[in-house]
């Protein structure tokens, strides 16, 4: 129910994404400050917080949007240990893509990886490695459907298997089941879950759904503005600190407590600085 | 180009006995395939209003041509329209207001100057001919000029189609991919700018923009891919050209606008077929 409770150290055991003294500014002001993290490969973080915290702020630093201070580095495993940016991928939330343009998956496909210009078709080579990569969320039926007659779920597999082709180091997942059914939400968090165990994957998962979360989740960070809590999703939702941002009462003891958080956002409350 | 007049005078009816008709054919044949594909990317991107704003502010690129004493202002006219297209792009990525409202400024500002400066001492009525325009009276060297630009536009579209296709889709998601999207877009807007500015002298500033959006319109109502959205567009562009043509001769109406009326009626007859 609450999922893996495995947590690694401190330090990159395998490979990792390494976050040192990572902060953004927006003007004077500080949106996020002296972040720390280590993003584990193999590893589902998901990032949570109140509105106004700088969730989705640290998604667009990541993403190269905004500048960032501090260090943002991918360490590789292996006898020798290689620095870089990572290669991130990114899926998009549902609501913000245009579903009346007459775009096909595999003109999506076609405009990743391909030269020529897609309206001549999907190559050969893009063709089998788009399949593969659908193949990985059960979604090769759908290369030839238009986006706009995808479901909730069947487009946000698609836009999963877009990021994974070519493979990321990291893998940013923001709010990906914002108005997909339940059914498709459960589909693509279960794909999330088996597919970073079998790629190896590092991701992460910035989501309002506290229930939906913790039951996928291997760590869970309480962010505002900097890092409050850092540890399993048991631990981090039973905090003093996260139970008085979210306002709600669950012990410990509890072992179903995950199934009573609310479903959706609910976050009345400001983030605690802000109140008197 | 003896061989286009013979080719074409040797069809029947009366029109194709006049030389300012088969160079009317020429000129049409040669816009419809730019208005078509461009008409595709403004109605994606939702740009239809930025197009209607850079044709009408083509007044003020007359205007300034005229004040600097050129008999013949397209020059200045496709250099102030792509310095609008310019400024219109930075202020959309710079400003929080929305790009509606910024658009709409600019437009009524530049229709405003322009009018103010064409109306000086009581002589617009020299000017009302960029209103309607008039593709009877094209003349050699500016098909050269309309070719040169086809072919340049063509060029542009044909190399940066797949980038421009995810910008449109997502900008964040293609940024992610490694696309420079401030300058796709920016490069976009310029070329819709020129296409625009340059065929108000024969189409006229007050129907130019239906001639973009209206192709790609209809095209949309029946296709289920980018590549027959770009082929339907093709041949409406190119059905309400000629077919506008010859009714605008027979019926002696301005060509410009009965083409748009043409295009509007391809897009109605298609409006049962749009699935949704």
């Amino acid at each position: 129910m609450t999922g893996p409770t495995h947590h690694h150290p401190a330090s990159c055991g395998g490979c990792c994404t390494q976050l040192k003294h990572f902060g953004v500014r927006l003007g004077e002001a500080a949106v996020l400050e002296e972040i720390s993290l280590h993003v584990h490969c193999g590893e589902l973080t998901a990032i949570i917080g109140p509105n106004g915290a700088g969730k989705t702020t640290l998604l667009r630093a990541l993403l190269g949007e905004i500048p960032f201070q501090g260090e943002l580095q991918f360490v590789h495993s292996g006898s020798n240990q290689q620095f870089g940016r990572p290669r991130v991928g990114y899926v998009p939330q549902r609501m913000d893509l245009d579903f009346s343009a007459p775009a096909t998956v595999s003109d999506l496909f076609a405009s990743v990886s391909q030269r020529q210009p897609l309206w001549l078709g999907l190559g050969r080579r893009a063709r089998t490695e788009a399949l593969c990569a659908l193949e990985m969320v059960e979604g090769q039926h759908l290369l030839g459907k238009t986006l706009g007659a995808l479901s909730g779920g069947e487009l946000q597999r698609v836009l999963l298997a877009l990021a994974l082709h070519p493979l990321p180091d990291l893998l940013l997942l923001d709010e990906p089941v914002s108005g997909v059914d339940q059914a498709g939400m459960e589909l693509f968090y279960r794909m999330v879950s088996q597919l970073r165990r079998n790629l190896d994957l590092s991701i992460l998962l910035v989501s309002h759904d506290l229930a939906a979360v913790a039951r996928v989740a291997d760590r869970m960070i309480f962010l505002n503005r900097r890092v409050l809590a850092d540890g399993t999703p048991a631990e981090v939702l039973t905090s003093p600190l996260v139970k008085q941002v979210f306002g709600m009462e669950f012990s410990e003891a509890e072992p179903g407590f995950v199934s009573r958080l609310p479903a959706h956002d609910s976050c009345p409350l400001p983030p605690p600085e802000a109140r008197p | 180009m003896n061989l286009w007049h013979q080719l074409i005078g040797s069809l029947p009816g009366e029109w194709a006995q006049l030389e300012f008709m088969r160079l009317a054919l020429l000129a049409v044949l040669l816009a419809a395939p730019l208005y078509a594909v461009l008409g595709c990317l403004v109605v994606n991107s939702r740009m239809a209003f930025f197009s209607e704003a850079i044709g009408h502010a083509a007044l003020t690129g007359v205007a300034l041509g005229t004040l600097a004493g050129l008999a013949d202002p397209t020059p200045a006219v496709l250099l102030f329209s792509a310095l609008l297209a310019l400024v219109i792009a930075w202020l959309r990525r710079q400003s929080a207001v929305s790009s509606d409202t910024i658009i709409g400024l600019v437009m009524a500002g530049a229709v405003a100057l322009g009018v103010v400066l064409l109306s000086r001492g009581g002589g617009f009525n020299r000017y009302t001919h960029f209103l309607i325009g008039d593709i009877l009276t094209i003349a050699p060297g500016e098909l050269a000029r309309l070719a040169a630009l086809a072919l340049a536009t063509l060029l542009v579209w044909g190399l940066l189609f797949n980038k421009l296709f995810l910008a449109t889709l997502h900008p964040v998601l293609a940024r992610s991919r490694g696309v420079n999207v401030w300058a796709v877009e920016a490069l976009c807007s310029v070329v819709i700018a020129l296409v625009v500015a340059m065929s108000i002298a024969w189409i006229g500033l007050l129907v130019i923009n239906s001639l973009l959006i209206l192709p790609a319109a209809a095209a949309r109502n029946l296709a289920r891919s980018t590549a027959a959205h770009l082929a339907w567009a093709l041949l409406f562009s190119f059905l309400a050209g000629v077919a506008g043509l010859l009714i605008s001769f027979y019926a002696a109406t301005a060509t410009g606008a009965t083409i748009v009326l043409a295009a509007l009626l391809l897009f109605l007859l298609t409006l049962p077929f749009r699935r949704h």
